[in-house]
């Protein structure tokens, strides 16, 4: 006993020091970087939290369902998908709207509320039709599920948007204002208005409505809330709709900002957010928004800064990130430490 | 491919019948299955009438069955890790990589710096590392092997879906890194998305087997696939498999009947993980070159839907779910496609359809018959323990 005791100490002490050394590297990584061109690091910087917003709100998604039915759902990256091909269609062929105008801007966020609804819709019949069946399976049954979900939304992007990727002009602004010499494009300040009221109702459903003290009843334990009165399958498939209508605003905007479409790219921004979640905190709603941001700002680092490994090592760095977490700290920045219920 | 199922399935009724696992069956039937197909593709197809023989060339080509026999040994190693001990492995087509790179470095040109030979069928004038295929096989193996405990370590201490995670993550880092290994520090160390090739013939018995000599590489394949049942079937038998399958019932339980976790987790991995790097080491001499955009994760769910569809933790199963899956993938849908197109005068893409495909697969089977086609009975009972009263809504 004593000695497991022991060697469990050695072990921690040594987890304690390789994470401060990693962390160590990264602080002289980013001051070296500072001091060499400190432009450079801020653009660097202004791309990433523009990713992180993006990425904060896919995050959400995936905390949410985490938070209440503790699923880790595989294809929100891929409603995501799916709300990029929805937007480029509403906009650019059913409206045909491809560049700046006072009519463009109202197909926008006409369209933001019609993105919202489908992708919505979407997660709530996904939950319906395959999640809710499986709920007291073991928990290798809805992942496993949640994975062939994603390759059967990724088919369906496929059908809809071709094997390749298809690029959009955009309806919204397109010039950049620049604050010393920091150069901020108009789309990076759009999904900024766009995202922040976005995660303010979201919170404020969560924390203050009636609907929302349910969505935490019932993660908190599910059982107990139904025996409360809470109807429970209810309360599920809202928070679907909760995740899923910020994964269609995400997708939208990511359309409309980047201009690009593809059926693949759910499944790359999906992990990412995903690891953004854990980062913060899985099934902790202002952790995951932190941990995309830190992500993204990251991820911009990486691959703008003149001392970084570049783009083509993007994803191996969030990836490296992820384990790193899982390995040191799988609770996360902001979680609370995982008590197992037996 | 319709013999080798027969085949196969007898000899799995057979293994069933006797439920004191007769060891001699299997084997036997393995054998005379395996045999009849080498005897039929080296022999039979020749002579047979053109179009008879046509008919096999389009629906079952030769190069199929061995490219099936190499899903067959990475399933069996992806059916130990979710199969036995119930760890959902996201990733395994890290090991893949890893076992064809290890085809790449020793068994080609490709380190043109210095000139090593052992045993190898390359002339010995010729440049780079030239290792026989056996010796590669083995180096392959362990490589894996100590990859596998790698990506094992960090995972032990997670839940099950974080697990998958890590798992996945290491499967997007490794390939990634062949990707961009061109310019690791200066040095060339996996040519990049050029890849390596060719690969060096593979010597058995005094021959020299190249990519086109299917019915001796089926042979190999086959012993391959062999040994891999033949590891899979021992170890769930001996201490170790009954360990993992201990854990992948309940780890909780296992662990206070003293079952070390650390240890049968990290096994569980590497033992995987082997056959990763043997199925890796072998499609590389099939397709004569590694190319670093073939791992994709896809292989990863492609494995994973062969191990579900047949039955996780049943050997049988998966051999059944992966012969079936990887010809459907390599050969079925392009020539039913072809077919239907043909009669009906369409032009339907079907192998476009295979994300569906896979993806419906792994939904119908998680939602109406979770155990596979060929269940193993113990798995039968633990997938179905469903309305057990003490657990929540999140399931357990």
């Amino acid at each position: 006993m004593a000695r497991s005791s022991t060697r469990f100490s050695a072990r921690l002490i040594i987890e304690r020091f390789s994470a401060t050394l990693i962390l160590l590297l990264v602080a002289v990584w980013l001051g070296v970087n500072l001091v060499k061109s400190p432009s450079q690091f801020f653009q660097a910087s202004a791309i990433g939290i523009s990713n992180g917003v993006l990425y904060a709100l896919i995050a959400l998604g995936y905390t949410l369902v985490y938070g209440i039915i503790e699923l880790i759902n595989f294809a929100h990256g891929d409603l995501f998908m799916l709300g990029g091909l929805f937007a480029a269609t509403f906009i650019a062929v059913w409206f045909g709207q491809d560049s700046p105008s006072s009519v463009g801007y109202v197909v926008f966020f006409a369209c933001l509320i019609a993105v919202m609804g489908f992708c919505a819709t979407i997660n709530v019949a996904i939950e319906r039709f395959a999640y809710r069946r499986l709920r007291r399976a073991p928990k290798l049954a809805p992942l496993i599920t949640a994975v062939g979900v994603s390759f059967v939304i990724q088919f369906i992007g496929i059908r809809w948007n071709g094997s390749g990727p298809k690029t959009w002009n955009s309806v919204l602004p397109s010039g950049e204002i620049i604050i010393a010499k920091v150069h901020i494009p108009y789309t990076t300040l759009i999904s900024f208005l766009v995202t922040i009221p976005l995660l303010v109702l979201m919170t404020y459903i969560v924390t203050k409505t009636r609907r929302g003290k349910a969505m935490r009843a019932t993660a908190q334990d599910a059982d107990a809330a139904r025996l409360m009165g809470i109807n429970v399958d209810k309360t599920i498939a809202f928070t679907f709709a909760l995740g899923g209508a910020l994964a269609g605003a995400a997708g939208l905007l990511f359309q409309q900002t980047r201009g690009v479409t593809n059926y693949n790219l759910g499944y790359q921004l999906g992990l990412i957010a995903f690891t953004s979640a854990v980062l913060g905190g899985i099934g902790n709603l202002s952790g995951a928004v932190l941990g995309a941001i830190l992500i993204g700002l990251i991820q911009g680092l990486n691959d703008g800064l003149p001392i970084g490994l570049g783009q083509q090592w993007s994803q191996t760095v969030v990836f490296s990130i992820l384990i790193l977490l899982m390995t040191f700290k799988p609770t996360g920045l902001l979680g609370k430490p995982m008590v197992e219920k037996v | 491919m319709k013999l080798s199922l027969r085949g196969k399935r007898s000899s799995d009724k057979k293994a069933k019948n006797n439920k004191s696992f007769d060891q001699a069956k299997w084997i036997r039937g393995f054998t005379i299955a395996a045999v009849l197909i080498w005897v039929f593709y080296a022999f039979v197809v020749e002579l047979l009438p053109y179009e008879v023989a046509s008919f096999f060339q389009k629906w079952m080509p030769a190069s199929t069955v061995n490219e099936s026999l190499v899903w067959v040994i990475c399933a069996l190693g992806l059916n130990i890790v979710v199969g036995y001990a119930g760890l959902l492995d996201l990733g395994f087509v890290a090991f893949w990589a890893i076992g064809g790179y290890t085809a790449g470095w020793f068994m080609s040109d490709f380190f043109h710096q210095v000139n090593f030979h052992l045993g190898s069928t390359a002339p010995s004038s010729q440049n780079g590392i030239h290792i026989s295929f056996w010796g590669v096989l083995i180096i392959g193996a362990l490589i894996a092997a100590v990859f596998g405990v790698i990506i094992g370590a960090p995972t032990l201490r997670l839940k099950s879906d974080y697990l998958a995670l890590v798992t996945l993550g290491f499967g997007e880092i490794i390939p990634q890194f062949f990707y961009n290994g061109e310019n690791i520090g200066g040095f060339n160390l996996t040519n990049g998305s050029k890849g390596i090739s060719p690969i060096d013939n593979v010597g058995l018995f005094g021959k020299t087997l190249g990519p086109f000599d299917l019915d001796w590489k089926y042979l190999i394949f086959v012993g391959l696939a062999a040994l891999m049942v033949f590891i899979s079937l021992r170890i769930r038998s001996g201490r170790l498999g009954r360990a993992w399958l201990a854990i992948r019932e309940d780890e909780l339980a296992a662990s206070m009947m003293g079952v070390p976790l650390m240890r049968s987790k990290l096994s569980a991995y590497a033992v995987g993980a082997v056959s990763g790097g043997i199925g890796g080491v072998a499609f590389a001499t099939h397709v004569n070159g590694v190319f670093a955009d073939r791992f994709s994760f896809a292989i990863s769910i492609i494995l994973l839907a062969m191990v579900v569809l047949g039955g996780m933790g049943n050997v049988w199963g998966v051999i059944v779910g992966a012969l079936a899956i990887s010809w459907v993938n390599a050969t079925g849908l392009p020539a039913f496609g072809d077919t239907v197109n043909a009669a009906l005068g369409t032009n339907i893409n079907f192998p476009s359809y295979n994300f569906l495909l896979f993806g419906g697969i792994l939904i119908f089977m998680m939602l109406y018959k979770r155990e596979g086609l060929l269940p193993e009975s113990r798995l039968k009972e633990l997938l179905h323990e469903t309305d057990d009263a003490s657990t929540n809504t999140g399931g357990h």
